[in-house]
């Protein structure tokens, strides 16, 4: 059995973030580079899997900067994938590109059982690369999963949607499944793991050698931060005083209720 | 005249909100509009949505629909997207606009915005708008593709007005081969809320640490029946354990985007503050002055959420009858 897993860098969840001059996107001085938190998620299972199937084996797949990607790669190799993949860009790709690149490297990688992604990106708020992806190499896909079981030949998977009501779904191998939070808990990388880690080449390929034609299709312009919003008014007096003010306050001047 | 097309949900045998959101929309931008719609509810919905705006209505009311299957709804879009041609395609950031539309995207090769708050179209021109890095930022989506534009919405974000566009809609009934879906949806298990799920709601009650414990959570629920909202909370008390994952607002939870977000015992984390500073109107109740979920409030209260929560019960009760 062959994993793959789908990583993403982001900014760290903490990170502020600034936006260029011209506005043409984050301005990254200083930002902290993390593995995507649900990729995290999509990692941990990979690992447990291959732990429940023994000679199976987890290939950790970026795209990105080679320089900072490989840190990410590194921390897969870490929490137990066997081998890594970066493929090298400074390019900024919209979620297409991004998909028709990775599935073509992990189409020249010869044959994979189950692709894992992440539901969704906190950077660029896509959600799309997991699908399109399916799209592009022809097999099927469910996404915000929280629960995956491995059958002969097919996964049984629990879908989330809206209201907390889940959809159970059997869907054949090979696929691709995106992880939502609920799947399971990401393990902290063990000190032999870091080492290990550290030690293992990264294969590397170019994005440029993928004889790739890559149109953008949508563009982010225009970067702008959240308006300042007015400072807080405070409501006074006793808890029955600011409670008839609240009221008050949310059905005249407000007009929410 | 361009032409829209947009992908009307159903929900407890009514059009959905957001839905009905897309719908006046592209009738108010002036544009042809068809709506795609399924399920074994809508053929009784078509007049609803030809009031609102919908000129044609492409409609397959098979049962295999009322599931939804990603190859199934992918083929019978692709179908009615080729009858019509719309130079724009609009959808709503559900489980099902935001799974479907990237593939048909891929599909079609054609751009897609994905969780827009924006959205303005002006004869052949769109304008999207989009929250980036948990809602620290904005972009506006531009599109290369001649073809077509398609524009997922997060719901809540354009106004629904008491409207009679249609009266007698012309209803085209489809069909397609239901065979070779991959995927197969065995059950469905209903989750404990049959409240509108928070992505959509209104109004939402959400509750933090400082609530102490579990329990406390049915002053939230209490406050929440009163207003018609929906209930979230904060990754602490999920890690906890006291509420499920599903009622997570954040960075790593749902984003919302209510008129209303009254947060009880929450300290607002900068990744709390992510999933929800989109909220119009934001109320914070908390024991502590320099909580920095007073930063992005517009109102706030400094006290103990255990002994407002239920006078605010009261005085919304008073309110609201
Ligand atoms: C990668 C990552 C992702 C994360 N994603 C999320 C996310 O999606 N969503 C999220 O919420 N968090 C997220 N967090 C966690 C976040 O950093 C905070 O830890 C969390 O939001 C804190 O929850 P809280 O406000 O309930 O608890 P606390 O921070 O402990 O705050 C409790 C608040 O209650 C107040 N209080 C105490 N007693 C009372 C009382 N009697 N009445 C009223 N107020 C009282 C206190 O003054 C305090 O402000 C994430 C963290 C990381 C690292
Ligand atoms: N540059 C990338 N390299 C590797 N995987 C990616 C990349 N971009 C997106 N993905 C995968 O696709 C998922 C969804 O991303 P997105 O569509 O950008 O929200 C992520 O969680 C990753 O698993």
């Amino acid at each position: 059995m062959k994993i793959f897993v789908c990583l993403k860098q982001v900014p760290d969840t903490e990170a502020k973030i600034k936006i260029k001059p011209d506005k043409s996107g984050i301005d990254p001085t200083g930002v902290k580079w993390v593995v995507n938190p649900y990729d995290e998620h999509a990692i941990e299972e990979a690992v447990k899997l291959r732990e429940k199937n023994p000679g199976a084996q987890v290939w950790a797949l970026s795209l990105g900067p080679k320089q900072r990607v490989v840190e990410s790669l590194r921390t897969a190799l870490a929490m137990g994938a066997d081998e890594a993949i970066v493929i090298n860009t400074d390019q900024d790709l919209d979620s297409q590109s991004t998909a028709k690149a990775l599935a073509h490297v992990l189409r020249n990688e010869g044959a994979f059982d189950l692709i894992l992604t992440g539901k969704l990106g906190i950077d660029d708020n896509q959600s799309s690369v997991t699908q399109m992806l399916s799209q592009f190499l022809e097999c099927p896909h469910v996404n915000v999963v929280s629960k995956i079981q491995i059958e002969e030949g097919k996964a049984l998977v629990e879908r989330d949607i809206e209201g907390g009501s889940k959809e159970l779904i059997e869907i054949p191998l090979p696929c691709v499944l995106g992880a939502n939070k609920g799947l399971n808990m990401p393990r902290y990388a063990s000190l032999p793991g870091i080492m290990k880690a550290k030690k293992k080449v990264i294969k590397e390929i170019e994005l440029s050698s993928l004889g790739l034609t890559l149109n953008k299709l949508t563009t982010f312009s225009n970067f702008e931060l959240p308006a300042e919003k007015p400072p807080v008014k405070f409501l006074t007096g006793d808890s029955s005083a600011q409670s008839i003010q609240l009221v008050q306050l949310l059905r005249d001047e407000a007009k929410v209720l | 005249m361009s032409k829209a097309l947009v992908f009307v949900e159903v929900h407890k045998n009514a059009i959905k909100r957001s839905s009905l959101e897309l719908l006046q929309f592209a009738k108010k931008s002036n544009l042809s509009v068809s709506a795609f719609m399924y399920g074994s509810s809508a053929p009784g919905l078509t007049e609803k949505a030809a009031q609102n705006g919908a000129d044609e209505i492409h409609l397959f009311n098979s049962s295999t629909f009322d599931k939804y299957n990603s190859d199934l709804f992918q083929k019978a879009f692709l179908k009615v997207y080729e009858q019509t041609t719309p130079q724009f395609v609009l959808a709503s950031a559900s489980s099902i606009g935001n799974d479907l539309f990237p593939k048909v995207a891929a599909q079609l090769g054609v751009g897609v915005a994905t969780d827009c708050t924006n959205l303005e179209i002006d004869g052949g021109t769109i304008k999207a708008r989009k929250p980036l890095y948990s809602g620290k930022c904005t972009a506006e989506v531009t599109f290369a593709s001649e073809k077509s534009s398609i524009v997922v919405m997060r719901a809540n974000q354009l106004p629904v007005e008491e409207v009679s566009y249609n009266s007698s809609p012309k209803v085209i009934t489809h069909s397609i081969d239901e065979s070779g879906l991959r995927t197969l949806i065995k059950d469905i298990v209903k989750g404990t809320s049959e409240k509108l799920d928070l992505t959509e709601a209104n109004i939402i009650v959400s509750g933090g640490r400082g609530l102490k414990e579990a329990g406390n959570f049915k002053l939230l629920q209490d406050l929440a029946d009163v207003l018609g909202a929906s209930v979230g909370a904060s990754r602490a008390v999920v890690d906890a354990g006291w509420v499920p994952h599903n009622m997570q607002v954040g960075q790593t939870g749902k984003t919302v985007a209510p008129s209303l977000y009254i947060a009880v015992g929450v300290s607002g984390a900068i990744q709390h503050l992510a999933g929800m500073t989109g909220s119009k109107v934001i109320v914070a109740i908390n024991t502590d002055p320099n909580a920095p979920i007073f930063q992005k409030a517009t109102y706030g209260i400094v006290g103990d959420a255990l002994e407002i929560v239920p006078k605010l019960t009261e005085e919304f009760k008073k309110a609201m009858s």
